[in-house]
């Protein structure tokens, strides 16, 4: 902090020091802490609040334990949402080992750019697309069933549709963090591996993904976290009995009208992402300060 | 062996071809459906090729309104995150390791919490301090994790950054505010018109944890997600075609300027 002072002088010091306190307190601690503190207290009319009745306790998170809906939706969204990272690792990685290893730099080149693209559209506009595509009376079914694949259309919206439209949104999430950990792999270690007669199967999993296990990690983690919180797929592209727990939280704050629930909700969704995120980098043995990157 | 490895060849060929029908096959029907006179959006069956929905688009005062706001969102988020994050960055460089471990944590730790988690938090404290959800609100929620990529791009680059530059100017008898201003933030410049940039476009983008903290404001990823729900008609298609092509060229144009300035690094460096 000293050095801040002496480079900057004490005016422009000052100034950087109270804007990042005013970012950190204000905009990142303070709303975190009171988020908490609503979780903790009980949903009260305004007259009683700070009253006797006014007390910490954990009611709020007990109930999410006991009502049967929501903790059945609560555990699907966990599994759905691992589900979902997993099947974008599936979807990915063939591609980028490829884009790591055999492809020409020309090859390279055009396949980023053709992957960035869908990727500078908004989320909101990408589940459109979905939504469109899978439509009862829409292109999916009217192309299965002249192939006659189907021969009556199918209900996509749902969890297929969530799915669906969910890999498609996090797909570059995973496919960047593991073709930056293969490319560094050397092609002398895939070789001398085939020479010393391993299948195919037996290189990916015992060379390739061991040297790409940081990558493959920071890829899961962030496409779980963004898949548990996110909205507008499920909202979307999912159908009454496909409800998603970020749903539930929406409907504490503008529906039920019992924001201290919701918060509680809240609360424990997060807690939720940052033990699988940090668990999962300690893991893998991955340093915060190589996920941002 | 040769013919193991011409199927093993075949199939990969067809996993990429695949693979890139996924990728673009929903946005290219989006666009598509755009043209056809079909009520609902869809290309199955094309009942007639027209261009009519951009006129209904036109004529949509809700949309206007809606572009409005995220523009004005947009406009303030970009505002308030440029020099906080490079306030963060700067200070982050300033700092002893084990220091600017704990502070780097706690200013990524907004990338590592779900949207809704910071729309929420955000609307319970400022409904605390007796301000409702509107443009405000949504421009303090974005702004908290917005400030983040700011941080990281301006931070990046500043590891490049000649401390000696610095240094020179102070022994001609700059003072400290002088050296700031006409040494590091032009040296900063490239990195902060990206960083505007990545934060317009977040901004716009942002839906999840605009939803929260709205109030009675309608933003346009809120105002397309409620059409969908409440009468999707192609007119939404023209506005969703009209966002990419504006996003693909703004795309361009960043990939455009970073390359050569990267191929300007490389000659000065």
């Amino acid at each position: 902090m000293a050095e801040l002072y002496r480079r900057f002088g004490g005016g422009l010091a000052t100034v950087f020091v109270g804007l990042v306190f005013l970012w950190l307190a204000g905009m990142v601690l303070a709303p975190n802490v009171m988020m908490i503190d609503y979780a903790l207290r009980p949903n009260l009319p305004p007259a009683q609040v700070g009253g006797p009745d006014d007390v910490y306790s954990l009611d709020n998170i007990l109930y999410l334990a006991k009502e049967g809906v929501h903790r059945a939706i609560f555990f699907k969204t966990v599994w759905a949402s691992a589900f979902v990272a997993f099947a974008t690792f599936v979807v990915c990685y063939p591609l980028a080992y490829w884009l790591a290893q055999h492809a020409t730099p020309g090859q390279l080149g055009i396949a980023l750019l053709a992957l960035t693209i869908p990727f500078w559209i908004n989320e909101v506009l990408r589940t459109l697309a979905w939504y469109i595509l899978l439509a009862f009376r829409g292109p999916l079914n009217a192309a299965l069933l002249g192939i006659g694949i189907i021969d009556q259309p199918v209900r996509w919206y749902g969890n297929a549709g969530v799915l669906a439209g969910m890999v498609y949104a996090y797909i570059l999430f995973m496919l960047f963090p593991i073709y930056n950990s293969i490319e560094s792999l050397e092609k002398a270690q895939i070789e001398a591996a085939r020479d010393l007669g391993a299948s195919t199967w037996r290189i990916h999993w015992r060379v390739v993904m061991p040297h790409a296990k940081a990558g493959i990690a920071t890829g899961c983690v962030f496409t779980f976290m963004l898949a548990a919180g996110s909205y507008v797929a499920p909202a979307l592209l999912g159908a009454p009995g496909s409800r998603w727990f970020t749903e539930i939280i929406y409907n504490w704050f503008f529906e039920g009208g019992d924001w201290n629930r919701g918060a509680a909700y809240a609360l424990v969704l997060l807690v939720l992402c940052l033990v699988v995120v940090l668990a999962t980098l300690k893991l893998a043995r991955v340093n915060l300060t190589d996920v941002a990157k | 062996m040769i013919r193991a490895d011409r199927i093993s060849r075949f199939l990969f060929g067809l996993y990429l071809a695949a693979f890139f029908v996924y990728l673009f096959a929903p946005l290219t029907i989006m666009a598509a459906a755009t043209f056809n006179t079909s009520r609902f959006p869809t290309v199955t069956p094309w009942q007639g090729t027209t261009l009519q929905w951009f006129a209904e688009l036109a004529r949509d005062r809700a949309m206007w309104q809606s572009v409005w706001t995220s523009l004005v969102v947009a406009f303030f988020v970009v505002l308030i995150s440029l020099p906080i994050g490079t306030a963060a960055a700067l200070i982050l460089t300033s700092l002893h390791a084990r220091a600017r471990g704990f502070l780097y944590a706690l200013m990524v730790s907004p990338l590592l919490t779900p949207g809704v988690v910071i729309g929420i938090a955000t609307l319970v404290l400022w409904r605390q301090l007796g301000v409702g959800g509107g443009v405000f609100l949504i421009v303090v929620a974005q702004t908290s994790f917005i400030i983040c990529y700011v941080m990281l791009m301006v931070a990046a680059r500043l590891q490049r950054f000649d401390r000696t530059q610095e240094e020179a100017a102070l022994s001609l008898g700059a003072s400290k505010l002088m050296v700031f201003r006409r040494i590091l933030l032009p040296f900063l410049r490239p990195a902060l018109i990206a960083a505007a940039f990545l934060a317009v476009l977040q901004s716009i983008e942002n839906y999840n944890t605009t939803l929260f903290v709205r109030g009675f404001e309608t933003p346009l990823t809120v105002f397309i997600a409620t059409k969908v729900r409440t009468g999707l008609t192609p007119a939404v298609n023209a506005l969703a075609l009209i966002m990419i092509a504006m996003t693909v060229l703004g795309a361009v144009a960043y990939e455009f300027v970073r390359r050569r300035q990267a191929a300007a690094g490389a000659r000065t460096g």
